[in-house]
């Protein structure tokens, strides 16, 4: 058990950290300009010049893959911080104090969550409209609910224990218990969810480029080069490759992480017992 | 289960972005079967066999007053034919009407029905039949316009058994182009189901999502055509599922984009024609600082058409400089295409002088279904940079951009192709005075207003001819939006399949088409 968790851990560190440096390198440098068109470069196949080869306006696809992992992972981060920290309180606060406050917070995670993230995503961006960035707040209210549903569970659990009564028996005000006492108990499941929710976010990032509706071209990022690369799957498929490639190793590298850390904290929990 | 529902709407928005994908609307006109086209005149047409043409769409109403869709029109342009048609040049010939005359004023325009005309199910044509048609198409006993175009109508008479005078409430020297609207028989009321025309194939069967077959008429007023026994329009989902369907050789032809048409094999020849649209950076006029002509001019010279033919088209795509489509060979001023040159120096010069030496940033609008738009937009991103521009891209749904962009008008600078109701420069034209109701690029100069009402009306065609090119150039000095090109419409034929006819017109000619042996 501990040999796999550590396994996971050091896959999911190494591949994360190769993509992270690729995005911070692309600050300072790119092979080649991912901007710069060049019909006269059209469609070349990888190789030692172009890397994952050459897209239909002759762009290097290798630059744009490295530039476009800035974009992706931009906005899947501050996606998850987002919804993450609005999901978190809100849960704890409803789990906590239940009544009323609880039964507005969740009919409305219902309503929320009855419709599939991408469609709740897709009418956020047309609501929001405007704006190069209306991406990030667009999957943050998608992916709210599963992190109000996750806190609150937690809190209610947590809210009978012993030490929660001990807390407030020794006057702690209800911030200090939530944040102090309750918080931290909830990290083996919280850690998890959101190095997963990233590699979600990641993939509807994707999903919402490839419908046109994230992150604007010409910037790249991996979804819109999936979308462009898709025309001439069968002609010049190292677009799409490329950037399915990029994001293979992404979701495959937090996915790693976050087994990893569940693991881990079984572990922790089952010697501690 | 996440990734199922993210995956079925991303096809469902496919589907949707494919139908809506070919140049907009276009109104209909009638069959024609002006015989083979001149390249492959020397090979002999076989008679008989079937046709199968792939379409990306489903159609809506099979009622021709009904349709509003371009692709339907597609289908409907082989089952119907209206008093004159349109050949592939752009003139309209005499069809279901032998000849016509004009009255001195403008005011009425008598047709003369060609004998021997008979609907699909074998009846002649009569001037009743046509007395009827008018009047349900222009709303004239219901009070109900169903084709917009004949607005102007103010009543329909038949003067003997083949001789029918359509009176109009205003002059018109221009009205012909109108009277391509499809002649139905008398009472018949079951169009929208089985619809009946005088056209060269009559309907089938319709098997919606499936297939619409047609069959040659036996009783069509041209000899000899149409050639093939039967044309099958394969309605086809996407167009991943229409490449599967040409490579795997249930679909003999059908009308593609640039990268299907790269990953076909040597079995299909590809015709280039022109796709009857003006591709245009559309600039609103009314907005910072396109209100200024200068910048407009700027961004004129900064965008390089060439350039983007070459690289989002595969160097297919006529330039155009002007609203009017080339096609309309008799309006068009093609001398416009080459009036702003790519030119990095004047373009800066021209910011400078408009108060902008260190250019300015400015979004495109672009509706996210049209692939081709949103490549355009990219190298129009690139080629304003050199000048100083900083543009960024906003796509839209295409519903969003319609309600908005088109109709609101609340947007900087979009990117689309507008093509034209029917084959008169008005279409075109029409939309650039101040008042009308389609000018969404909000350009607006009584010069111009005043010379479109002079063109409208002038009854001498030659005249009229230099006023409409005069407007052109108008547009084209005051910059009012920047003209790219007509894309190129692609068809895929399979080898051994003849005579495919262009139009200046959104249609597909099934009857100019044969066998080879």
């Amino acid at each position: 058990m501990r040999d796999e968790s550590e396994f996971q851990f050091r896959l999911g560190i190494v591949l994360l950290c190769a993509v992270v440096l690729a995005a911070l390198v692309s600050l300072f440098y790119t092979p080649f300009d991912p901007y710069a068109m060049n019909t006269a470069q059209r469609f070349l196949p990888p190789g030692l010049v172009h890397w994952f080869g050459t897209d239909q306006f002759g762009r290097d696809n290798f630059s744009r893959a490295i530039t476009g992992a800035r974009y992706s992972l931009l906005a899947a981060g501050a996606t998850v911080v987002l919804s993450g920290v609005a999901g978190i309180a809100l849960g704890l606060f409803s789990g906590y104090f239940g009544g009323p406050v609880e039964a507005v917070v969740m009919r409305l995670t219902d309503a929320l969550s009855s419709f599939p993230g991408i469609l709740t995503a897709l009418v956020a961006v047309s609501v929001l409209n405007e704006g190069r960035y209306t991406i990030i707040p667009a999957l943050a209210v998608a992916f709210l609910p599963s992190y109000i549903r996750l806190a609150r569970s937690g809190a209610q659990q947590c809210k009978n224990k012993e030490y929660v009564f001990a807390a407030r028996a020794c006057g702690a005000s209800t911030k200090r218990i939530l944040f102090r006492h309750i918080l931290p108990n909830l990290m083996p499941t919280v850690v998890p969810s959101v190095v997963i929710g990233l590699s979600n976010a990641i993939l509807a990032e994707s999903g919402m480029s490839y419908l046109g509706l994230g992150i604007q071209p010409p910037i790249p990022s991996w979804g819109r080069m999936l979308a462009e690369g898709q025309a001439y799957l069968l002609k010049a498929p190292w677009e799409a490759l490329g950037a399915g490639l990029m994001m293979l190793l992404t979701v495959l590298g937090l996915n790693a992480l976050g087994s990893s850390i569940v693991m881990h904290f079984t572990d922790r929990g089952a010697r501690r017992l | 289960m996440k990734k199922n529902i993210a995956l079925r709407m991303i096809s469902s928005l496919l589907a949707a972005a494919v139908l809506l994908s070919p140049a907009a609307c276009s109104s209909g006109g009638s069959a024609v079967s002006s015989g083979s086209s001149s390249a492959q005149e020397e090979k002999t047409p076989q008679d008989g066999g079937n046709f199968v043409y792939g379409l990306q769409t489903q159609p809506r109403h099979l009622n021709p007053y009904l349709n509003t869709s371009a692709d339907t029109r597609v289908i409907l342009f082989n089952i119907f034919e209206g008093l004159v048609k349109p050949d592939k040049d752009g003139n309209l010939n005499p069809a279901v009407a032998e000849s016509y005359t004009t009255s001195d004023d403008a005011a009425s325009y008598t047709f003369k029905l060609r004998p021997g005309v008979k609907f699909q199910t074998g009846k002649a044509v009569t001037a009743d039949d046509v007395v009827y048609s008018l009047s349900t198409a222009a709303g004239l006993k219901t009070g109900k316009l169903l084709v917009a175009g004949l607005k102007n109508i103010k009543s329909v008479e038949a003067k003997d058994a083949s001789t029918v005078t359509i009176h109009l409430k205003e002059a018109d020297y221009d009205f012909l182009p109108e009277l391509t609207v499809a002649i139905l028989p008398k009472g018949y009321t079951e169009q929208d189901t089985h619809p009946i025309g005088t056209g060269p194939y009559m309907f089938e069967s319709y098997s919606p999502q499936q297939k619409l077959v047609l069959k040659k008429n036996p009783y069509y007023w041209q000899k000899g055509l149409p050639h093939f026994d039967k044309v099958t329009f394969k309605l086809e989902s996407d167009s991943n599922a229409l490449l599967t369907d040409l490579q795997g050789g249930s679909v003999d032809g059908a009308s593609i984009a640039n990268n299907v048409a790269s990953q076909l094999g040597s079995e299909f020849q590809v015709i280039a024609s022109n796709s009857n649209s003006v591709q245009l950076l559309a600039l609103n006029n009314k907005t910072e600082p396109f209100n200024n002509a200068d910048v407009r001019r700027a961004v004129c010279y900064a965008v390089n058409p060439d350039e983007i033919i070459q690289t989002v088209d595969f160097g297919k795509g006529v330039r155009c400089g002007s609203p009017v489509i080339p096609g309309l060979k008799k309006y068009c001023d093609t001398s416009l295409a080459k009036a702003y040159n790519h030119n990095t120096a004047k373009a800066k010069q021209l910011l400078a002088k408009a108060g902008y030496p260190n250019g300015f940033s400015m979004s495109i609008t672009v509706p996210s279904n049209y692939t081709v738009h949103v490549e355009t937009a990219q190298v129009i991103v690139n080629e304003l940079k050199e000048v100083g521009i900083k543009a960024t891209i906003h796509q839209v749904d295409f519903a969003t951009w319609l309600s908005k962009a088109y109709h609101n008008r609340e947007y900087q600078s979009t990117i689309v192709s507008v093509d034209g109701a029917t084959l008169s420069p008005r279409s075109y034209l029409s939309r650039y005075v101040s008042d009308s109701d389609k000018n969404f690029t909000n350009y607006s100069s009584a010069a111009y207003d005043a010379l479109y009402r002079k063109a409208e009306t002038e009854k001498d065609e030659t005249k009229r001819i230099a006023l409409y090119k005069q407007a052109q150039k108008m547009l084209s000095d005051d910059a009012a939006s920047v003209y790219i090109q007509d894309i190129s419409n692609l068809n895929a034929l399979k080898n051994g399949i003849s005579g495919f006819t262009a139009y200046p017109l959104y249609v597909f000619d099934a009857a100019s088409l044969y066998r080879t042996k």
